[in-house]
């Protein structure tokens, strides 16, 4: 269990009120015609899966249901970083 | 048509060469009038070699078993398994031990169904009891859709030749009569599918059995062994870094479940895998009150009773990755919720004690078993939240794949390159996988 400072809300609440919705800054291809079927399926399928700190999106559900980023350590579960979709995570030292 | 070996001929292949003493009555009786003292141990604990023909990483049970199929079928006997903690202690002894082959995909109920059929008769083959107990799996329905879903299931299944029936509300009652099927349930239970042969088995006897009967074909077991890096030379791969030095091997075979995507990171590559925990929890011992397994999507909960008695109850996945060996506590209440919802006679059992195991899930919920773009190196990873029931079959198909270079006929449809070519096998929900 942990709980996330939504960004819009400005509020630190639990983690239930949230959702997850998979790793974060993957743009979709400008051209998918143009893609071969390995790189269409790596755009699709394939995904980082760090054990440690991951950029990845969540919304927050039961509250405003907007989506922005967080950087997140999938070991320790502990939130290095939370950022509007847009932005790149700030350096590790800033987000402390 | 998928073709494959008969199981009879799995058991004949190689021969014991007696370096293990044989567990029997007559073993038992011999050891209990010398007071236990000089029972020989398992299996050893070698120091490792320089190099061996195939290394394989992860000594849980598909791992474990990937050993004894390679040694016994194909005669590969240099080969070791490298652990970075104990045998067993990763998913192999974090799961709920349900053993079924009901999947709605044809290229899965025939993988599933093989695996069924080595663990009927895994005990035998292991000379090592691992109590595998086909008490029955029963899977609930509870609206309209899912019982259309069920029945599609089981007609699936029989074209297969998988055992399944199709129960109604009288029928599920009768069996577990524990369970509340009235009508005026939030979530009634309209009917159900149940497969006979499936089952539960002992988690760690299963890991032992494989370690204990792989050893005894001269497979080493390196157990506090962790693999730090793949080393690579153009483009194949060489051995591995470990804490214990380097090993080198001509094939390296990665079973390391939740940890894959960190394996595959050594060797350079990324696989369309995300790991995710996945907790269960065990109650206090009961009296025997429940002698099939429970399993429901719609309500979320899967329950059966070990032979100790204690109920082993099944939580779903968190929905974030994670490699946290531990699970959110509103998966908890939820799942349990839906236990007393169905069982309300359990509202006052108190639980023991809860765990996660970090799985391996694909896009498909179907495993990777096979090469990669590194030569020598393959990957049997992705089995998510049913690799249990798979331990002996996974093991079977990729040692053969591991031998001959090339995939099982069972394995084929499970390689990388379907994430590209985009053949996958869907098995999300489909197949009653109620995580």
């Amino acid at each position: 269990m942990f709980r996330i400072r939504c960004p819009y809300c400005r509020e630190l609440r639990s983690e239930e009120e949230f959702s997850y919705a998979g790793e974060a800054h993957i743009p979709r291809p400008e051209d998918p015609s143009s893609l071969s079927d390995a790189e269409w399926g790596e755009y699709l399928h394939t995904r980082t899966n760090p054990r440690g700190p991951h950029r990845e999106m969540w919304v927050h559900t039961a509250g405003c249901r907007r989506y922005f980023n967080v950087l997140r350590d999938t070991l320790s579960y502990e939130i290095l970083a939370v950022y509007l979709v847009g932005e790149m995570p700030p350096e590790r030292e800033e987000a402390r | 048509m998928v073709k494959y070996a008969s199981i009879s001929e799995t058991r004949c292949a190689g021969s014991n060469p007696g370096r293990m003493e044989r567990y029997s009555l007559l073993s038992l009786v011999r050891h209990a009038r010398r007071y236990h003292e000089n029972w020989q141990r398992a299996w050893r604990d070698p120091a490792p070699k320089k190099a061996y023909d195939i290394v394989i990483v992860g000594g849980g049970g598909h791992g474990l078993a990937t050993a004894y199929y390679l040694a016994k079928v194909h005669g590969v006997t240099d080969v070791a398994v490298v652990e970075k903690g104990w045998l067993g202690g990763g998913n192999t002894g974090r799961n709920t031990t349900i053993v079924r082959s009901n999947y709605l995909r044809d290229e899965s109920s025939h993988l599933y169904e093989f695996s069924l059929k080595l663990w009927e008769g895994l005990s035998q083959e292991l000379n090592f009891n691992v109590m595998f107990s086909p008490r029955g799996v029963l899977y609930l329905g509870h609206n309209l859709h899912d019982m259309r879903e069920i029945e599609r299931r089981v007609n699936a299944n029989r074209l297969n030749g998988i055992d399944a029936e199709l129960l109604s509300t009288a029928d599920v009652q009768k069996l577990v009569p524990l369970m509340s099927c009235s009508p005026n349930a939030r979530y009634p239970v309209l009917g159900a599918s149940l497969q006979r042969r499936g089952g539960i088995a002992r988690h760690d006897a299963v890991a032992w059995g494989f370690a204990r009967a792989a050893d005894a074909q001269g497979v080493d077991i390196l157990q506090r062994t962790e693999v730090t890096g793949v080393r690579c030379d153009n483009g194949a791969v060489a051995g591995v870094e470990t804490s214990r030095g380097f090993i080198g091997a001509r094939k390296v075979a990665c079973v390391t479940a939740g940890n894959s995507g960190v394996l595959a990171a050594m060797a350079g590559l990324k696989l369309p895998i995300e790991s995710r925990p996945l907790q269960a929890l065990v109650s206090e011992p009961l009296k025997p009150c429940l002698d099939v397994v429970v399993q429901s999507s719609g309500v979320h909960c899967y329950v059966s009773q070990a032979d100790k008695g204690d109920l082993v109850i099944g939580a779903g996945t968190d929905s974030y990755n994670g490699y946290g060996q531990r699970g959110s506590f509103s998966v908890i209440e939820h799942t349990l919720q839906a236990i007393c919802e169905l069982f309300p006679a359990f509202s006052r059992v108190r639980m023991n004690r809860h765990w996660g195991g970090i799985v391996d899930i694909c896009p498909d919920a179907c495993p990777i078993i096979g090469e990669t773009p590194v030569r020598g190196l393959y990957f049997n990873c992705g089995w998510g939240t049913g690799g249990f029931k798979a331990t002996p079959g996974s093991g079977y198909v990729f040692a053969e794949t591991l031998a001959y270079e090339r995939p099982h006929p069972l394995a084929a449809p499970f390689s990388l390159d379907r994430f590209a070519t985009g053949a996958l096998v869907d098995e999300h929900g489909a197949a009653g996988v109620a995580h």
